[in-house]
């Protein structure tokens, strides 16, 4: 007997490639924001099915804030070239080095915000109409409102208090000149989702997501890798320990967890048994209650 | 999970008063889908605030101002998962002044679950939420009557309030409406049964919500595939491969069928159905694919495809019933852009034939303004046809929205008659 309804996780696929396409159809020049987590790569994987056998048709752009892990940045080029799709590098250094952005300072000074104008000046100068992202709504209450096609004004802006309704699947991604557009076709999807799914396709991460030996230090309660941008307080230590990633991002500001999880089967199952969010390892989440409805009215992912 | 783990769309409406953010937070919090450190972060705010205890209600607080000011302002998405089904909760705000992001909220639910105060009964906030419901043909109604708690579990209670309800929906198009007794503060019948109400034999609201019947809910007898684009490699193992990306909106297409395409009306057979390197045999809504054509025939964006033997109704006069989600009123007879499944055209308002008094449901017909939150029906023309359904039997090819061209802000939501 055939079944004619579909699971979860088809559900999803069927609705993100969805937005993909409608992405396409509605903009000029679309991009897919890829910072090299688990999120765009699956992003980037929905969106090979959304259109193939033709190729993905818009390039993917990466903010490049010059603390990366290396590993991310081999994985990203790797992508890049078996796809055969466009590069965009919106590099932070650039944005330091011209004067339009100034480091924080401090220990705990992070390069996360400055982001916010490398993205934006990127955008502007390819005229990039819709930037596509891998945002999830569970991932963090100011994310939980936003829409699948989430309006910025000319200045990057979004008002959260003032979106367009979106109703049934329909999406209305017109807007005037300068103003832009993200979208985000995984919106509906948890932690857990993105996991399952990721097993399910056997799609390709970068070895950060498995457990593996690494240098790192105890700060803010998670393991900090030791790297070139690390500045030690003369209580901490460098010691080395099996750890894995449960999300990505600069060098810096990613924690790890102490675990023994190496294949994408025992991922699934450590991530099932989790008592904590995926955020809260990321201390750019932590500075305040609304950190991320603060940063992402300004323009951030 | 298992393969065939289905996900349940569900809203919850309501005012802080009912209790609606604790009954999710129960929800949430029961089936073990909140993480210690968000429990950690309530529980430090719930005593700043003062509060006894732990206040659930604060899980479902998303941005500063309502935070600040303890509302729902907009739509908030939640999620859990138990082992039978994943939950999407759009969990929206209940007074009058936000029926725009109820209907928001319901355009996608499987499941209305609409809120009583037991000591309360039936007010005219639920009357709204049950029309709303039935307004956006959500194929599901729970009404959860709360804080039985304090009316001392009386059944009495629970029988009056359901045979008010009772009359209430009697007026309108609902089809499946289930009542469950509960107190959310205490949680009983949300996840478990406790042994307060030996009276009641059904079962708590989670276990109703990972049962039903759900795959149903969606349109199977009428085909209908909106073209959103076209897919043409032009690389050298795909040299003529022309296909017709969309997602299934109602109906199920097979490789062999015959179908036409609206509104041109060319006829042809469907050469092969596909996802990635997948060939299907046959493809059913809400699936995306890609659909190639024995036939080469001119088909772009907003174009539909159809089986031959089951057309929608292909028009440019259509009677709508609408809500108005714009704080600049309608203005007559203007201009506004219409969006139909991928169909984008221009359209022009004839009539307000009757607004609806949302806490009455009466009709009036004499005064035409339509402000926000407005609920109305009308007439409206379309510069070329739509392929349309009504609303009743196609929530996707039945549904609409109008844009303002001067603002491009979606103004409009509409339910085709």
């Amino acid at each position: 007997m055939s079944k004619y309804y579909l699971n979860y996780l088809d559900e999803l696929e069927s609705e993100a490639i969805f937005v993909l396409r409608e992405v396409w159809a509605q903009f000029e020049n679309p991009v897919i924001l890829f910072s090299g987590g688990k999120d765009s790569i699956l992003i980037t994987h929905l969106a090979k099915k959304a259109f193939h056998p033709a190729k993905i048709p818009f390039p993917l752009m990466h903010v490049d804030t010059g603390h990366n892990f290396p590993e991310t940045i081999q994985f990203r080029d790797d992508i890049i070239k078996e796809l055969g799709v466009k590069l965009i590098v919106g590099s932070v250094q650039e944005s330091i080095d011209d004067g339009r952005v100034a480091e924080e300072k401090g220990k705990n000074a992070t390069r996360n915000a400055l982001q916010i104008t490398t993205l934006l000046d990127a955008i502007e100068t390819h005229k990039t109409d819709c930037a596509i992202g891998g945002g999830r709504r569970d991932e963090e209450k100011a994310r939980a409102k936003e829409r699948f096609f989430s309006h910025r004004d000319d200045f990057g802006q979004w008002d959260p208090k003032n979106q367009r309704p979106e109703l049934w699947n329909l999406f209305n991604g017109k807007h005037f000149e300068g103003e832009h557009f993200r979208a985000f076709p995984i919106s509906n999807w948890t932690e857990m989702d993105v996991w399952n799914y990721i097993k399910r396709e056997n799609i390709a991460i970068p070895s950060l997501y498995f457990a593996h030996e690494r240098e790192v230090v105890w700060r803010q309660n998670t393991w900090i890798p030791n790297s070139e941008f690390l500045v030690l307080e003369e209580d901490e230590e460098v010691v080395t320990k099996k750890i894995r990633f449960r999300t990505l991002g600069d060098i810096t500001i990613t924690g790890g967890d102490e675990s023994e999880a190496d294949t994408l089967e025992k991922i699934a199952t450590e991530v099932a048994g989790m008592r904590n969010t995926e955020r809260g390892n990321r201390s750019d989440d932590k500075r305040s209650e609304s950190a991320m409805e603060d940063r992402k009215r300004q323009g951030y992912f | 999970m298992l393969d065939n783990n289905q996900l349940l769309r569900f809203t919850t409406a309501g005012s802080v008063d009912d209790g609606k953010s604790t009954l999710i937070g129960r929800l949430l919090y029961d089936s073990k889908s909140i993480f210690e450190d968000q429990l950690a972060a309530i529980t430090k705010t719930s005593k700043k605030k003062g509060h006894e205890g732990v206040d659930l209600a604060l899980f479902t607080d998303g941005l500063r101002d309502e935070r600040e000011q303890g509302i729902t302002i907009d739509v908030a998405y939640r999620y859990f998962t138990t082992p039978k089904r994943k939950f999407i909760i759009a969990d929206t705000p209940g007074h009058i002044q936000y029926t725009r992001n109820m209907v928001t909220g319901a355009s996608t639910a499987n499941v209305a679950t609409i809120l009583i105060d037991a000591r309360k009964g039936v007010v005219e906030q639920t009357k709204r939420h049950a029309f709303i419901a039935s307004l956006l043909q959500i194929p599901h109604i729970i009404v959860c009557i709360n804080k039985m708690d304090l009316v001392d579990y009386s059944e009495e209670v629970y029988n009056k309030i359901v045979t008010q309800f009772e009359d209430v929906a009697s007026k309108m198009l609902v089809t499946d409406v289930r009542f469950i007794p509960m107190s959310a503060l205490n949680g009983d019948n949300v996840v478990n049964k406790l042994d307060n109400m030996p009276w009641y034999q059904g079962a708590p609201m989670l276990h109703t919500l990972e049962t039903m019947h759900i795959s149903s809910d969606i349109n199977k007898v009428d085909a209908r595939f909106p073209v959103q684009t076209v897919l043409r490699p032009q690389n050298d193992t795909h040299r003529d491969y022309r296909g017709y990306a969309g997602r299934v909106a109602s109906g199920i297409f097979r490789v062999g069928d015959a179908i036409t395409v609206m509104p041109s009306g060319f006829n042809s057979i469907i050469k092969s159905i596909d996802v990635l390197d997948k060939d299907l045999k046959e493809a059913y809504a809400p699936m995306s694919v890609s659909i190639t054509l024995e036939d080469d025939i001119d088909i772009s964006r907003g174009d539909m495809i159809v089986r031959s033997n089951n057309k929608p109704t292909a028009t440019q006069d259509i009677e709508v019933m609408l809500c108005w989600l714009n704080n600049k009123p309608a203005k007559p007879r203007a201009k506004y852009a219409i969006q139909h499944t991928s169909n984008l055209q221009q359209a022009m308002i004839k009539d307000v034939i009757y607004k609806i008094d949302i806490n009455t449901l009466g009709r009036n017909t004499e005064d035409k303004e339509l402000n926000m939150n407005d609920i109305a029906k009308l007439k409206i023309r379309t510069t070329k046809p739509l392929m349309v359904d009504a609303y009743r039997e196609n929530r996707s090819t039945g549904s609409i929205v109008l844009i303002d061209t001067t603002t491009n802000e979606t103004v409009a939501a509409g339910m085709i008659v």
